[in-house]
């Protein structure tokens, strides 16, 4: 693996840029690996850099129906934070932070993570204490950046939000946290393709798994586009398709609903807003940022209904503008360049699984619902980690599929057991 | 690039002069041009710099494919950025200014980049600026962010305003048979065929003009002419200056029309867009095709156009757009072009990359085969050209042509995007050398060159099929292509030993020697591809440049073209102002305020509003002066000595009514109802399925099937969607009839030992409301002075004597109007929501912050509530063993250690050495009790009161005020034996 | 937009409508285990393709609405009034009018 940096980048713009390799190879699938991960999606292929880097393994594919990457990875508003205050989301989220501080240096490759703040605005006394209760308690779990801001304090930082004391809702305040931002999300799958694929990871692209071998208690082989492919473990990683693969395996029902989430990108702009900006009140809900080339972008609730179909309507447009002109008026004549969906997989509860399954070498990650994104580091660490030794992680003993049974629903908003709600 | 207007020709009105500002300058063009034509007009090239390398850059089209004249419109808080100058309509007093750029487009100190841009190859941003350099020192985002602020300001292409958007937008909604969507020869057609069937037909059209290519051409006018009148006589709807922007589910189309955009001082109550929703049976895709470039060195120069659009610009806009003019091209499209210039005027050169067996000929142009451009030379305006020679193995340099205009046609792309937003995905036609819409299952056809079809008559032919089968009538099908000769595909001309700036997407400034770096790193599927150069992400979404790349990548992986794969366009078709979607919903009417049939007669009597989700409500009525905090300690503590009045008219109230109306309750909330009697009301609390509250509130049993559910204010839809739900779906063998009256009702709660007083003096006929006529929890029917009909129930959220009285909404005033000069004779109040929550947390009573749909039933303290004879909802996924565990957090009391501090809301609850960590509980509500003369809180702690008694414990609140000393307490802080409520 | 064919309304935008759930499952009685009321709950088939669901006419009649919908395409192919007595009454009051 050429090693990325300033110098290569020179040496090569003076030499016609002849030096770069591939940035992973495209190898033909083996009969058998130790470790078959299905998804060649953010979560896929950090599990794999992790099985590789943190556990010594080797022989592991990756099994992606399309492209890496191809899904929700590129599909997302890009959006790292962890100001998730319920036991579990908690620990995990803020681990996944603090990876994702050196992940370009890690991977060597810049994934861009822009650590621009993430503003929460609160628009009544209520408000304020609520935040300030999630706040309060990441203030004393490891996340020292966590604030509660004043109007002014808000106003200095971000100017051109509706300050106005007639604005429907006005603002009063802010939950922020300072180490949140945003992140380039295509490089962050290449980054870790590139990283896996160089500790020997296998990633076998336009290979679609079709069908699932089982062998007593557990799965012997995938019959796959490219083959039938013999595997010491499996995992499933696959956003959007999981319900379809258990099913496959026959396991019956999950805890997951699939939905979809569309985003919103305008035309590039000199710089507006530094920060990640969300607004949710009366109904609304709604997040935006500036990425680096200019387009605003946004995005906003579920559209509302169960879907697979990777394409959203017009409602949902419609809701994010409205909001999108509540908060920063100064769009009226800001033009949406284009709005595309993503395929969510809505959980019970709002939170993901990373556990054991009912077949013993079946590994489930999956109902990441609006988290996949900022999870990735995380996700991947934690879901290697249970590959590896075959046992949960102190940290993701929550993640598991039974915690319903137990009682345990790690319900952020208070949501209840409806998918369509944990947005 | 030497244009000139023409003295005579085209469709602009040379009798209505329009002047207007171009950077600065005064500029003047006509009536029917476009900012493009004018400024063409009036030799103006460079009009705007490239995304990454800051390249001069002038006009390159005449359409929505325009990737260089990309310009700033308006002023001020009317400034809108990145508007492409082919799309702008002329008009007296424009205001255009060049962006991306410093001091001008015309010099341009970011050029500099392009010295640099031997390193800034497609993605190489990925691998540097982490650290340190050259090798990226260092850990962590710092340097990043230093290196991403230079970034961030270099990019970005026009500036947007920052002052709120002064114009208003408006939403409308159509219906329709059929939808056509441009109107072209085949649009035109399509229309008046399906009209003509009898069907409802709406045609939209993006330009200012019915015609499409017709416009283009002075002799298809009186045709035009003859189509538009029939159209419009056979009662077509037409919408112009109309983008159909996305196709959505089930025949809807998203639609934009500009409304005011070319007006220079047009009626203010006129929106200046409207973004309509259009719901079609069927939906007719005459959308016209794109011509498309060559990549070549300096293929972006300014002097370099598609051919096509140098017609336009002659034939529409009589603009001669160069005199001494070079065409390039691979088809038998840009022969007619040749002959227009040349009949007006110009030097016409012909090279046809095709050999001289196969091509087109003409008369009039001289013409060269075999040879194509492989670098457009000068600069910043192009000055000649260096040729290249077929070798029939790539190609060889071939002398050089002075010209002041290269014209260049790559081919033609339909305009498949719309279809490709359903899903079809296009189809790759090697013969015709583009992609042809896909296939799909609904009724969306594609009619003219949008199908492939190139010849006009044959589009005219075509529009009249896709309406015919839109209508289900027979049709005839119409064949793809129609060029006399075929096309020869050419995407790029380079000499194999030269290394070359030859642009593929020009707003990105991605090169063809960009594609092929992208297949050398493994970059190879079209997804890949885009995402890793940036191609076709611009604002054009790769019009131009999109199949070139594709083309490269097929090349260099030794593939077909459709092996590479095609991106699926997404919507809008292009770019629609958030404005426009918006519509009206914005300030004061975004997410319509509720108001309770109070409203006014609060604000008349000193409410200050807060917000209550979508409510206003009182939040405290202040006096002479008063802080909030003055008045809602004046307002609870005047309730507890004599009378306070609160609207409480937003609370949800539904009819429940029928012979199983009490089954229907007993099984909706955890207590019983089954026996509550007639004239009886009761507190009840309603769990969700697993088992968490859902609300509170009090039903009243109005007689033996007849009773009147409360809800909280944030809940009232959701539990009337709920108690639907449950009836239509669960049980449908309930005779029960549920339907909301929440706004029927405007409702108030009188509180205070001398509540009774005060409505006792306000009843007609002296009704008896004694404690033994209207014993606590009793519902009554009243009547009030003037003969106003209301509900009375002696129920309490304050802990003090206290009565709900309902009248009809529309008696709500009266009713105040009574009721307040009673009150106020007894030294009482009216209070607002802040005192309301003095009072309620100095009772240790709960509401949305403490049953945040996380907390059970036993967790808030109600647990003995439950009942254990009956099943209700919620009953059997409560008893999971989470949460039934002893150290679940209860509802608690909190108490000052020091009574004269003050602790916050959302405070941490923990032992003095857990100062870290998740705590053991928090804090949900404070106030100042003037009851008890120190602040009190609410909240919830691990194990709940006896746990903690007498046990020293922090509030701690590390965001806001720091740690305080507290003491847990029974959350019944005031009066904890219930003896006031009684009284 | 999807385009619902309420059988009082008529055809009206899915926006007028809020999306219930899964019509498959058959909800437990009260009194019905916890492991019951589990998998009703919390467990779905979560079909990629035609599935039964139910839907609200929020902002019309208020009817709940048993819709046979694809997931995956968003084609509608049967609404039918999700209490079996309402959806009978309107088939006897349809075949009548036939």
């Amino acid at each position: 693996m050429t090693r990325f940096s300033a110098w290569s980048v020179i040496k090569n713009g003076l030499t016609g840029q002849k030096g770069w390799d591939r940035q992973w190879r495209d190898p033909e699938p083996k009969p058998h690996y130790d470790i078959v991960i299905v998804g060649g999606g953010l979560h896929g292929l950090a599990t794999a850099y992790y099985l590789a880097a943190n556990h010594g393994l080797k022989d592991i594919a990756i099994l992606e129906k399309g492209w890496l990457g191809g899904g929700n990875a590129g599909r997302n508003t890009t959006i790292v934070r962890s100001n998730y205050a319920r036991p579990g989301n908690r620990e995990f989220y803020e681990h996944s932070l603090t990876l994702w501080e050196n992940l370009s240096h890690e991977l060597n490759y810049n994934v861009m993570f822009s650590q621009r703040s993430h503003i929460s605005l609160l628009h009544s006394p209520g408000a304020v204490d609520a935040a300030a209760r999630n706040y309060n308690i990441m203030r004393r779990t490891g996340t020292p950046d966590a604030e509660i801001w004043d109007l002014e304090t808000l106003k200095r930082a971000v100017p051109h939000l509706n300050y106005s004391k007639t604005a429907r809702f006005p603002i009063v305040g802010a939950a922020v946290q300072k180490r949140a931002g945003t992140a380039r999300h295509d490089a962050v799958a290449w980054g870790y393709a590139r990283a896996a694929d160089a500790r020997g990871v296998d990633i076998l692209q336009q290979c679609e798994v079709q069908g699932i071998v089982r062998e007593g208690g557990s799965v012997s082989a995938l019959q796959t586009s490219r083959g039938t492919i013999r595997a010491g473990k499996v995992a499933f990683a696959v956003a959007g398709s999981t319900s379809r693969l258990w099913t496959m395996a026959g396991l019956g029902k999950l805890p997951i609903e699939s939905h979809l989430l569309q985003a919103f990108v305008s035309e590039p702009l000199k710089p507006l807003l530094d920060q990640v900006v969300v607004f949710g009140i009366g109904g609304a809900h709604f997040y935006i940022s500036q990425s680096d080339k200019g387009g605003m972008v946004f995005g906003g609730d579920l559209d509302w209904y169960k879907s697979y179909s990777q394409r959203g309507n017009l409602p949902i447009v419609q809701d994010c503008a409205e909001a999108a002109m509540s908060i920063l008026p100064c769009l009226g004549r800001v033009k949406l360049l284009r709005h595309w969906s993503g395929l969510v997989d809505m959980s019970m509860d709002g939170t993901h699984f990373i556990c054991k399954t009912p077949l013993d070498n079946l590994y489930l990650n999956a109902g990441w619902n609006y988290g996949g994104f900022k999870a990735t580091p995380a996700s991947g660490w934690y879901f290697a980690d249970l590959i590896a030794n075959d046992r949960p992680h102190e940290r993701i003993r929550s993640f598991d599929l039974k915690r319903f049974e137990r009682g345990l629903q790690i319900d952020e908003r208070g949501a209840g057991p409806d998918p369509k709600l944990h947005g | 690039m030497t244009a000139r207007r023409l003295e005579s020709g085209g469709r602009i009105d040379r009798n209505q002069k329009v002047t207007f500002d171009w950077d600065g300058k005064a500029l003047s063009g006509f009536a029917g041009d476009t900012l493009a034509s004018a400024l063409m007009a009036n030799g103006e090239t460079v009009l705007g710099r490239s995304f990454k390398y800051h390249r001069p850059r002038g006009i390159m089209s005449a359409g929505v494919e325009e990737s260089g004249a990309i310009v700033t419109v308006g002023k001020d808080t009317r400034r809108e950025p990145n508007v492409k100058a082919t799309m702008q309509e002329l008009y007296d007093g424009l205001t255009a200014t060049g962006q991306n750029a410093w001091p001008n487009v015309r010099f341009d100190l970011g050029a500099v980049n392009g010295l640099f841009s031997r390193f800034f190859a497609a993605g190489f941003y990925y691998k540097t600026f982490m650290g340190l350099p050259p090798f990226e020192w260092g850990s962590g985002t710092g340097l990043w962010m230093q290196y991403e602020k230079l970034i961030r300001r270099a990019a970005g292409m026009g500036t947007a305003s920052r002052a709120p958007d002064p114009d208003h937008y408006d939403h409308a909604h159509g219906f329709c048979d059929v939808l056509v969507v441009g109107a072209g020869p085949a649009g035109l057609n399509a229309a008046l065929t399906a009209a003509e069937a009898g069907r409802d037909v709406l045609l939209v059209e993006q330009d200012f003009e019915l015609g499409g290519d017709y416009l283009n051409d002075p002799a298809a006018e009186p045709k035009r002419a003859e189509l538009v009148t029939a159209v419009r006589n056979a009662g077509v709807h037409i919408l112009t200056r109309t983008t159909a922007f996305g196709l959505y589910d089930d025949g809807t189309a998203g639609l934009l029309e500009k409304v005011t955009d070319h007006l220079r001082n047009p009626d203010p109550s006129l929106p200046r867009q409207r973004f309509w929703t259009v719901r079609a049976g069927a939906t007719i895709l005459a959308t016209g095709a794109l011509e498309r470039s060559i990549a070549f060195e300096n293929n972006d120069r300014p002097g370099v156009m598609t051919a096509a659009a140098a017609r336009v610009y002659l034939n529409r806009y009589g603009v001669l757009p160069g005199t001494r003019i070079l065409i390039a091209t691979n088809n038998d499209s840009a022969y007619g072009t040749a002959v227009d210039l040349e009949a007006a005027g110009a030097q016409v050169t012909v090279i046809d990359s095709r050999a001289e067996q196969n091509a087109g000929t003409s008369e009039r142009v001289s013409i060269q085969y075999g040879l194509a451009p492989l670098e457009a030379l000068g600069r910043p305006n192009i000055t000649g050209v260096e040729l290249a020679a077929d070798t029939g193995n790539g190609w060889k340099p071939a002398g050089k042509q002075g010209c002041d205009l290269l014209l260049i046609s790559g081919g033609w792309s339909p305009v498949v995007n719309l279809s490709s937003h359903r899903g079809a995905k296009p189809a790759w036609n090697a013969e015709q050398a583009c992609f042809l819409p896909g296939q799909t299952k609904e009724p969306i056809f594609h009619a003219g060159s949008a199908a492939g079809i190139w010849p006009r008559e044959a589009c005219e032919t075509s529009g009249v099929a896709a309406a015919q089968r839109a209508t289900g009538e027979a049709f005839q099908t119409i064949a793809p292509g129609g060029w006399a000769r075929t096309i020869k595909p050419v995407y790029e001309v380079r000499a194999s030993d030269r290394v070359s700036k030859a642009f593929v997407d020009f707003q990105h400034d991605v090169t063809g020697d960009d594609i092929r770096l992208a297949h050398q790193e493994g970059f190879v599927s079209v997804e890949h591809l885009k995402r890793y150069t940036t191609l076709g992400m611009a604002t054009d979404q790769g019009r131009m440049g999109n199949v070139i790349g594709l083309a490269l990548m097929a090349d260099a992986l030794g593939k077909d073209i459709p092996d590479v794969g095609t991106t699926r366009f997404r919507p809008p078709y292009t770019p629609v102002a958030i404005g426009a979607l918006a519509g009206r919903n914005v300030a004061g009417h975004f997410k319509a305020l509720r108001r309770t049939p109070l409203h006014d007669w609060n604000l008349r009597h000193g409410a200050t509003m807060t917000e209550a989700g979508l409510w206003h409500r009182p939040w405290y009525f202040a006096q002479d002066g008063e802080t909030i905090d003055e008045a809602y300690v004046r307002e609870a503590a005047t309730v507890r000595e004599t009378v306070g009045i609160c609207d409480v008219s937003s609370l949800g109230k539904i009819a429940v009514q029928g012979p199983d109306a009490a089954e229907f309750l007993n099984r909706v909330y955890s207590n019983g109802f089954a026996k509550l009697p007639v004239g009886k009301a009761r507190y009840g609390i309603m769990l969700r399925d697993d088992g968490m509250v859902m609300d509170d509130g009090t039903t009243w049993r109005l007689g033996e099937t007849d009773f009147l559910t409360t809800t909280t204010t944030a809940h009232a839809g959701k539990v009337m969607v709920w108690f639907e739900e449950l009836l239509q779906t669960r049980w449908p063998d309930l005779k029960v009839h549920v339907s909301s009256v929440s706004d029927h009702w405007a409702g108030v709660s009188i509180a205070g030992p001398k509540s009774r007083e005060a409505i006792s003096a306000i009843l007609q006929d002296g009704t008896d409301i004694s404690n033994e006529a209207l014993p606590f929890m009793g519902v009554a029917g009243v009547t009030l002075k003037g003969n106003i009909h209301a509900l009375i129930a002696r129920i309490s959220f304050s802990g003090e004597r206290a009565y709900e009285l309902y009248v009809p909404a529309g008696f709500g005033e009266a009713m105040m109007d009574l009721l307040w000069p009673s009150a106020k004779a007894l030294g009482g109040c009216l209070y607002g929501m802040e005192a309301l929550g003095t009072l309620r947390i100095e009772k240790g009573h709960v509401t949305g912050a403490e049953l945040d749909g996380r907390v059970t039933i036993d967790d808030a303290g109600l647990g003995k509530m439950a009942s254990t004879k009956k099943a209700f909802i919620g009953s059997a996924l409560r008893q999971r063993p989470e949460l039934l565990r002893q150290d679940r957090p209860q509802l608690i009391g909190i108490f000052p250690k020091d009574k004269s501090q003050r602790f916050k809301g959302g405070s941490i609850l923990c032992a003095p050495d857990g100062t870290s960590g998740f705590g053991d509980g928090w804090i949900t509500a404070v106030t100042h009790s003037p009851a008890l003369g120190h602040w009190i809180g609410i909240g919830y702690i691990s194990g709940g009161v006896e746990a903690w008694r007498g046990l020293p414990v922090i509030a701690s609140d590390p965001t806001r005020s720091g740690d305080v000393e507290v003491e847990i307490v029974s959350p019944h802080m005031v009066d904890p034996e219930g003896v006031r409520v009684h009284g | 937009m999807i385009r619902i064919n309420c059988p009082f309304c008529g055809p009206r935008d899915h926006s007028e409508f809020t999306y219930g759930g899964d019509g498959s499952i058959v909800y437990p009685e009260l009194e019905a285990p916890r492991e019951a009321w589990h998998d009703a709950v919390f467990l779905r088939e979560n079909i990629c393709g035609v599935q039964l669901e139910t839907w609200q006419h929020v902002h019309g009649c208020r009817i709940w609405l048993t819709i046979e919908r694809d997931t995956l395409t968003h084609e509608i192919h049967s609404v039918r009034p999700a209490h079996p007595g309402i959806a009978a009454a309107l088939h006897s009051k349809e075949g009548a009018g036939t």
